[in-house]
């Protein structure tokens, strides 16, 4: 109970005095997480806004798959990202293995499906809603992507944070395809694992501390973000 | 037929204008159905032989509940397919063009998650209107719905009658020729009907042809000029409203005249 007690206070003090190597691995942390989750958004909404709208053979058991892949296990996408980046691998030439890139790039893996599942059950959600009226107006289903992702950005928003949580809070994955090399690849998941297993509690439930204070943070945006959009004016 | 030159509503711009002079080499009325048959599940919920709906004053289609007026309209529309038939304006069928020269107002005003103004904004945008043209032309309706006060507010916390008066100011945002309105006063109180009666009329004084469907015969009174009168997915009769009111043809439209349960 002591030794919780002081690594409790150490790891305050390390919060606090700007410890230079928690706050790199903070850093590097969001940069993965924060880029992964604008590349998910960028390839995960025109799908799920093209899965809402469009009518094509197969779109059911499209919308099965992507629901399906929201829960992919970490430790399998880091395995097959481990496997396309690794020498022997068909993007091995790229020579991204143990690299953040490696670590971006299994992160999009994983929080793409979650982007386009919940972009797609928003924006056909909207679509019902305004199917009949942009139809009238003249704009046409493709023409009306746009309009219903703009509509639907303050929904869109939540569904970026939850990806965003996804992505920070993952160690599967980024442990496999960074290999959580001091000063590289250590992010905040990687370094809670080993130091833990080195029992240096201190800097494990510092960056824990961390991790919850930004999940706490992400739900607080997601609950907040809800009413102010009431409240504001959609120009 | 009124004066094609009419067709703007009250003081639109020099553009619109010219786009009614262009409205005079090619109308898209009469618009004709012929043979329309709409079904779900082997139950034909439409059923019509021929309706030919001709250019000027208000076209109002009566029935009870589940008579098929609403489908109808979305059929006329082109928003649902029919399983047979055909539906021509001036003996054309349905295309980009002719859609961008007709509009619907819904029975549940649908406004995009948008200030009233980005709303109106968005139905010219899409019609290509552009420049000052496009402002000065949002100008005159917001102030034609009574929204310029509003204007900046989130649409969706008008009230309903407010919402509705922007889905018709944004519906006639082109200066349409055809103007369908399924049951728009049918959630709305006295006074808020009364205002959209009044903006209905003025369209109707500037030229456009409204083609209404409502169950209240108080409101078929008010506005029609000729009814059509709808019961089993078939049409019961099309005459003129003074003789529709005074001597319905059809048993049927006479039972509902008369306030008697139509089923």
């Amino acid at each position: 109970m002591q030794d919780f007690a002081d690594s409790l206070l150490l790891s305050l003090n390390l919060i606090v005095s700007g410890n230079p190597e928690l706050w790199s691995i903070v850093l590097l942390s969001l940069r993965v997480s924060l880029t992964a989750v604008a590349l998910a958004a960028v390839i995960g909404m025109p799908l799920g806004a093209a899965l809402a709208v469009g009518r094509f053979p197969g779109r059911p058991a499209a919308i099965v798959l992507v629901n399906a892949l929201m829960g992919l296990p970490p430790v399998v996408v880091g395995l097959v990202v481990y496997l396309f980046l690794s020498n022997s691998g068909p993007l091995g030439v790229l020579q991204l293995l143990y690299t953040p890139t490696a670590m971006i790039i299994a992160q999009v893996v994983l929080v793409t499906p979650i982007i386009a599942a919940l972009t797609r059950q928003v924006v056909e959600d909207l679509d019902a809603e305004y199917a009949e009226q942009l139809r009238s107006i003249g704009v046409s289903r493709l023409a009306s992507v746009p309009t219903l992702l703009w509509d639907g950005r303050i929904s869109l928003l939540t569904a970026l944070l939850a990806g965003f949580g996804r992505a920070i809070a993952e160690v599967g994955a980024v442990i496999i395809v960074g290999g959580n090399i001091n000063h590289v690849t250590r992010v905040m998941t990687t370094t809670i694992a080993l130091e833990t297993s080195k029992g240096n509690l201190a800097l494990a439930l510092a960056l824990g501390t961390i991790l919850v204070v930004i999940a706490i943070a992400v739900n607080a945006a997601v609950g907040l973000i809800g009413p102010a959009s009431q409240r504001i004016a959609h120009a | 037929m009124p004066d094609a030159a009419a067709l703007t509503v009250e003081g639109t711009s020099a553009d619109l204008t010219s786009r009614a002079a262009a409205k005079r080499a090619g109308s898209i009325l009469p618009l004709g159905v012929h043979g329309l048959v709409y079904a779900v599940g082997g139950k034909r919920l439409v059923n019509i032989d021929r309706l030919t709906l001709q250019p000027g004053a208000p076209t109002v289609i009566l029935g009870p509940n589940g008579a098929g007026k609403s489908l109808l309209l979305r059929l006329m529309h082109g928003l649902i397919e029919p399983a047979q038939g055909t539906v021509l304006f001036n003996g054309q069928p349905m295309s980009p063009a002719i859609r961008r020269r007709q509009a619907m107002v819904f029975q549940r005003p649908v406004v995009l998650r948008r200030s009233v103004r980005a709303n109106i904004d968005y139905a010219l945008a899409a019609h290509r209107l552009r420049g000052t043209k496009r402002h000065r032309r949002l100008d005159e309706l917001l102030e034609m719905g009574g929204l310029s006060a509003m204007a900046h507010q989130p649409a969706r916390s008008l009230s309903g009658g407010e919402q509705q008066r922007l889905a018709l100011v944004r519906a006639v945002a082109a200066a349409p020729e055809l103007l369908f309105l399924d049951e728009p006063t049918s959630s709305l109180d006295p006074g808020a009907t009364q205002r959209i009666e009044a903006l209905v009329r003025r369209f109707a004084q500037d030229g456009m042809k409204i083609v209404m469907v409502t169950h209240d015969l108080g409101q078929a009174r008010r506005l029609a000029d000729e009814v059509v009168f709808m019961h089993r997915g078939r049409i019961a009769e099309q005459t003129p409203a003074a003789a529709f009111f005074d001597e319905p043809a059809s048993q049927a439209a006479r039972d509902f005249v008369a306030g008697g349960l139509l089923v």
